[in-house]
């Protein structure tokens, strides 16, 4: 038995600090990701990775389209995103932007990034609005304490090759 | 002073297909609807004017039912503060001092030609589509308000206030400048504005179509009665006419 653990003993230091490393890169590559509410449909209408990098280019192509052109496509219209992403809760509740459980806000607040998007538009679907409390459109959420990791922001924003 | 225009003319160059028609038939011969719907994915064109008429001898004295339309439709209600609640559209009355006669008529947005509004925006946010409709670019407006001080016709309203639950078809927000719309996302979608269903419903002055379109039944009565502009002497050859005044 001794022999063994002497012929071992190199092995065993080894298999112990591959154990202690393998531990601290998962603590540091432990990610809390914010909740986001799964949304009414089966399937976004681009890739789930794709949406979270380029949300806003495809939502300010589409708005310019829609403004200056009367191109009225649904695909990446902000109205589409918010009837399919915000919905009421079993309560018969509805999130409004700035709250964590707003589609739109479950990530910003986490990721501390202020939208304007939200003083003009509704942040519910049509037949939902006038439900929930009121908002300040001109808030500024508090992102003390939800400062993001880099960690964590390149594993919300890369995209999949 | 040069004019922004932020169209982009190689958009329409897969205009040449055929517009599809939007008409509801509810019985044989009987149209709901006589507007053009163009597809979704097609740029509006200048081949299009969309234009109103207003008959002001029908006008109901009293009736506001295309002011309450545009209010319902366009979700703006106001702070009860007449003096700067937006106000799309709104009724005059005319008096003739001489013979006592009275008329009333709407008046919104008039969707110049040559717009002021659109000369003078400092940021582009002001601008005419091509199908002559002439809106607020509110991402780009700054709220410095140059337009309404250019419109000859009061058509203008600055948002001075936060607003809670608009419309998901109309957005609008404080610090940016609005007007009439012509109902620009229904007209998209091939139907006629509120104010002119509304006004259809009981006296039939307000008629919408395309003045560039020979056969429009606004075309035909523009031909045939005529239409005045209000303040034609300005030149901007406004979208909206009148008869009766
Ligand atoms: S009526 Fe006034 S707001 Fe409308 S296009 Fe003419 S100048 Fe512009
Ligand atoms: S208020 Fe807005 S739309 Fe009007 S002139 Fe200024 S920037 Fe242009």
């Amino acid at each position: 038995m001794v022999l063994w653990f002497r012929k071992n003993l190199q092995n065993i230091m080894l298999a112990a600090i591959a154990m202690l490393l393998a531990t601290s890169v998962n603590v540091n590559a432990e990610v809390v990701a914010p909740v986001v509410p799964k949304g009414k449909g089966e399937q976004c209408v681009e890739p789930t990775d794709v949406m979270r990098k380029n949300h806003m280019e495809m939502l300010k192509h589409q708005r310019d389209e829609t403004m200056h052109n009367g191109i009225r496509t649904k695909k990446h219209a902000l109205k589409e995103c918010i009837a399919c992403h915000v919905q009421e809760d079993e309560k018969g509740q509805v999130a409004r932007f700035g709250d964590d459980g707003h589609f739109c806000s479950s990530c910003h607040n986490y990721a501390g990034v202020n939208v304007d998007c939200f003083q003009c538009h509704a942040d519910r679907p049509q037949e939902l609005i006038g439900k929930g409390h009121k908002i300040k459109p001109h808030h500024t959420a508090d992102f003390k304490d939800k400062a993001i990791n880099k960690e964590a922001l390149q594993a919300l924003t890369e995209v999949s090759k | 002073m040069k004019t922004v225009n932020t169209t982009d003319t190689s958009k329409r160059k897969f205009l040449g297909g055929a517009a599809a028609v939007a008409g509801i038939a509810i019985a044989p011969g009987v149209l709901l609807q006589t507007v053009n719907a163009k597809p979704d994915n097609e740029a509006v064109s200048n081949k299009v004017r969309w234009g109103m008429l207003i008959d002001t001898n029908k006008c109901g004295d009293g009736c506001t039912d295309c002011v309450t339309a545009c209010n319902t439709e366009n979700g703006l209600t106001g702070f009860e503060r007449p003096e700067t609640d937006s106000q799309w559209i709104r009724k005059l009355t005319l008096k003739d001092k001489q013979t006592g006669h009275v008329q009333t008529l709407p008046v919104m947005c008039q969707h110049c030609e040559t717009a002021p509004c659109v000369d003078v925006c400092p940021t582009g946010a002001s601008f005419k589509r091509e199908d002559g409709i002439v809106l607020v670019d509110k991402h780009i407006c700054i709220g410095c308000r140059y337009c309404m001080m250019a419109c000859p016709y009061k058509a203008r309203s600055f948002v001075h206030e936060d607003l809670q639950d608009q419309k998901d078809h109309a957005p609008r927000g404080k610090g940016t400048v609005e007007s009439c719309t012509m109902c620009v996302h229904k007209v998209d979608n091939g139907e006629n504005p509120a104010c002119v269903t509304a006004c259809n419903k009981e006296h039939k002055a307000m008629y919408f179509g395309d003045l560039n379109d020979a056969n429009s039944e606004i075309s035909k009565r523009l031909k045939q009665y005529g239409g005045k502009q209000i303040r034609a002497d300005l030149g901007l050859n406004p979208g909206v006419r009148y008869q009766g005044v």
